[in-house]
């Protein structure tokens, strides 16, 4: 099991106010990791630093045994590392097909077509709808276009920030089947997650981060039955 | 019939002409507030600079001015690239007001270099009167503004398949929707920031010539169309390129029409009065449909 | 002679510039309390000085006027139309984006110009109106009426410095500032934007409209060349910019600066050879539109900053 990417030492904010602290976690290859915890615990904050969209004052960041810390954002596409913030993750005035064009520009695939029909096969719902500005999607399909684009630079690592938030139960279920195939595709996933339960169950490895510090990691699995992280982060019902 | 003929040659001709002018500077001001996010004050001074370019040229090679576009062209481009590089840059990280209070001063410089390399009078491309083209023995239209308006559509014609299909194009439209997740996806913004004022400035510095060539080049051309422009970026919907084109030629042909002598044999509105026109629209839009006819965005 | 030649020169341009000080403090309500982009000072300016005019000046078949009315009815005249204006612009535009401000104040300058050069009835166009009195025209004549003018304009100055201050200084300044530096959380206070803004944008248009009669009043004479649109303007926001926004102490040293500049290089531009005088004056505007640049690149805060209480105003950027 290699690690694709490690940070540590990790801490970081914005404006010189630190979020996170002291953050040392490995992501393994080919798994998905899910991060877990309280709102303001810095997991959105996580992701931002991992992806170069804060300030580090400390720590490293290494993807592939290279250190990525002080690159720019630009520069981390092509190197096989995309991200699909939260909200405003479309262009809503561009096409279905544009947006997931747009993915391929900072890290173009070898062979583009092979690419776009492989993202389409994830994607059936998209298919029939290439020509629809993606602004007039629903939000389910809106985080497809999201993520279809995000996956057309053939990355190896796929940064998510709550990919289910505000989604229906149905499409929720959706998307985190979707995950699992794109894992199993070789896509390694660390994804911020409120639906945390539902989160851990497709995890193969939890995260749990309060107050911008590590507070515990184990398998999804271990942390769904773990007592103190049911009874204090998973709302105390048993899983 | 000759009434048809006379409204034709009079003033339908004449407003897609004015109309061609505002469409090409339109869409430089739609595209800079979009993906830069402020309203460019010194874009029309830019028409000017360009429109200088080519009488300069015109001056020394004994070619068309229309064939020496490329000059204003590239003196258009230089000085937007310049400006932008030295004044509008470093306040990007301010609220853009700043760059308005900026654009506003170079506009002034423009029109100060204009008049200090180039003279503040009125200067012709072409001297003497040519005579226009007469199609089916009652069309008389000037050359110049059949060649304004084919070229015209021309542009609009590569302007459209630019943005729609090139990766440089869509990358634009990809900036002026969501700026952050455009550089999240990993584009170039800075490129993308170049290209914008290059497109931009080379339709204003083509705008700038049809228009010195329609009347006359003076230092102040620029600055008198600016405000038909803004209402036409506006009417297009802020963003949107396509729109501004379609926004302009209204805005030219609405100016025209208004003076046809629609009641009576006096003109509806005094010539004098035209740019009021755009001024009306503009509030008009302002009050009651921001966002423009093709929805653009509301900055 | 050339000791009190100085000094009349100095009066001169210290009447002017006690007009542009109106001009800027005017601007600094709108800008520098209200955040609100004002692009056509000009219109406002020249809608006091020929409301003033009109009122004031001798009767004539040349176009409206001859009501002969005492001066301060003058100047009240021009607050008042010109802050109609004001309100008309403001009503349309304070709710979006300043950007749109600008280009609605830029449009309503021009149209003004329009009106002025076309409507003979109104303003005898291109000819201008002649025999605008001047206070205490009546009593005291020649070079000593400078004098008196100087001091009526001062006063002035003083006046609508003390009216700004205590805006400033008032709770409306407090909400006013509140908007400029964060209108979400104003708003959601539960002020009302749209209202603070319109206000503010209307008193800064009536002062405008005093500055222009005075102006107005100063010449004698008022045509539309007068109002230079985009030179009045301009010279207008690089004096408040390079003052220092916010500050009404900054507004009024700013435009006595600046005046004095660009006097200054007046005086030095006539001595020039007299093919490069006309040159001269495009080589000024070049100047003061990389004078602008650089007061906005490294400069921003001005001479007199503004004070308390304390605003990190330059970096709040707008989402």
């Amino acid at each position: 099991m290699n690690n694709l990417l490690s940070v540590s030492g990790l801490t970081a904010g914005y404006g010189g106010a630190p979020v996170i602290h002291d953050i040392c976690l490995d992501f393994v290859e080919h798994q998905i990791a899910v991060i877990i915890g309280p709102n303001g615990a810095g997991k959105s904050t996580l992701l931002k630093t991992i992806f170069s969209l804060t300030e580090k004052s400390d720590g490293t960041v290494n993807f592939k045994g290279g250190d990525i810390s002080t690159l720019k954002t630009s520069q981390l596409v092509p190197l096989g590392i995309s991200a699909v913030p939260q909200s405003r993750n479309i262009f809503p005035t561009l096409t279905i097909e544009e947006n997931l064009d747009i993915g391929t520009y900072a890290a173009p695939p070898e062979d583009k077509a092979a690419v776009r029909n492989k993202v389409l096969n994830l994607f059936p719902d998209l298919a029939d709808k290439l020509d629809q500005p993606a602004g007039e999607l629903s939000g389910g399909q809106r985080q497809m276009v999201a993520m279809g684009r995000a996956l057309m630079s053939e990355p190896s690592l796929l940064l998510l920030d709550e990919p289910t938030a505000g989604l229906s139960p149905a499409y929720l279920e959706k998307i985190f089947d979707l995950l699992l195939d794109i894992r199993n595709n070789g896509v390694t996933i660390i994804m911020v997650e409120q639906n945390a339960k539902q989160a851990l169950r497709i995890a193969d490895q939890g995260h749990v981060l309060v107050n911008g510090r590590c507070f515990v990691s184990n398998s999804g699995a271990a942390l769904l039955a773990d007592e103190e992280v049911r009874r204090l982060f998973l709302g105390g019902v048993a899983a | 019939m000759s009434e048809v003929v006379f409204f034709i040659n009079l003033y339908l001709v004449p407003g897609l002409t004015i109309g061609a002018v505002y469409a090409l500077g339109a869409v430089g001001i739609s595209m800079i507030f979009g993906i830069l996010r402020f309203a460019h004050f010194a874009h029309g001074d830019l028409m000017t600079i360009g429109g200088y370019g080519v009488l300069t040229a015109v001056w020394f090679i004994p070619l068309h001015p229309l064939l020496l576009l490329p000059f204003g062209i590239a003196l258009a481009v230089g000085a937007a690239l310049t400006v932008d590089k030295f004044f509008y840059r470093p306040l990007r990280q301010l609220p853009t007001i700043y760059t308005v209070i900026s654009s506003f001063g170079v506009a002034l410089i423009f029109r100060s270099v204009a008049q200090l390399f180039w003279s503040s009078g009125n200067q012709v491309f072409i001297p003497g009167i040519r005579p226009p083209l007469v199609l089916f023995d009652t069309f008389r239209i000037a050359t110049l503004h059949a060649q304004v308006i084919v070229l015209t559509i021309v542009i609009a014609i590569a302007l459209h398949l630019f943005l729609s299909r090139s990766q440089m194009g869509r990358s634009m439209r990809a900036v002026s929707d969501e700026p952050e997740l455009a550089a999240i996806a990993g584009l170039d913004t800075d490129k993308v920031v170049r290209w914008t004022w290059i497109i931009g400035a080379s339709l204003a510095a083509t705008a700038g010539v049809f228009a010195g060539m329609d009347t006359s080049m003076h230092p102040n051309l620029g600055w008198n169309l600016l405000l038909p422009m803004f209402a036409a970026a506006i009417l297009g919907g802020i963003g949107k390129p396509m729109g501004a084109m379609a926004g302009g030629l209204i805005i030219g042909l609405a100016e025209e029409l208004a003076t046809y002598p629609w009641i009576g044999t006096d003109p509806f509105i005094s010539p004098s009065y035209k740019s009021a026109v755009a001024f009306l629209f503009m509030v008009g839009l302002l009050l009651f449909r921001p966002q423009g006819l093709f929805k653009g965005r509301l900055l | 002679m050339e000791m009190t030649g100085l000094f009349f020169y100095l009066v001169s341009v210290l009447i002017a510039g006690g007009i542009y000080a109106i001009l800027c403090l005017a601007l600094n309500i709108q800008w520098g309390m209200g955040g609100l982009f004002n692009a056509g000072i000009a219109g406002f300016f020249a809608v006091g000085a020929y409301s003033s005019a009109i009122v004031t000046a001798a009767a004539t078949h040349k176009h409206l006027g001859g009501f002969e009315l005492p001066i301060p009815f003058g100047l009240a005249a021009a607050a008042i139309v010109a802050g109609l204006t004001g309100w008309a612009v403001a009503r349309i535009c304070v709710r979006l984006k300043s950007d749109y401000l600008a280009m609605a104040s830029i449009g309503i300058a021009e149209i003004l110009r329009l009106v002025i050069v076309n409507e003979d009835w109104l303003t005898n166009g291109s000819l201008g109106i002649s025999g605008i009195p001047r206070p205490f025209g009546d009593w005291i004549t020649g070079r000593s009426s400078d004098i008196a003018y100087l001091i009526v304009v001062w006063s002035i100055v003083l006046l609508v410095y003390v009216i700004a201050q205590r805006l400033h200084e008032s709770p409306w300044g407090r909400i006013l500032r509140a908007i400029r530096d964060n209108e979400h959380s104003a708003r959601a206070t539960g002020k009302d934007v749209e209202r603070f803004r319109q206000h503010t944008f209307i008193i800064g248009a009536a002062i405008m409209g005093v500055g222009g009669a005075l102006s107005a009043h100063y010449f004698k004479f008022l045509s539309p060349s007068a109002t230079e649109p985009l030179l009045v303007t301009f010279l207008v926001w690089v004096m408040l910019m390079a003052g220092g926004s916010g500050n009404n102490r900054g507004a009024i040293l700013g435009a006595v600066t600046i005046w004095f500049i660009w006097s200054a290089t007046e005086i030095f531009a006539n001595r020039l050879p007299p093919e490069w005088i006309t040159r001269s004056s495009y080589i000024r505007m070049l100047l003061v539109g990389l004078l602008l640049q650089f007061v906005l690149q490294r400069f921003r805060s001005g001479l007199l900053p503004e004070k308390s209480p304390k605003l990190d105003f330059d970096r709040d950027k707008t989402p």
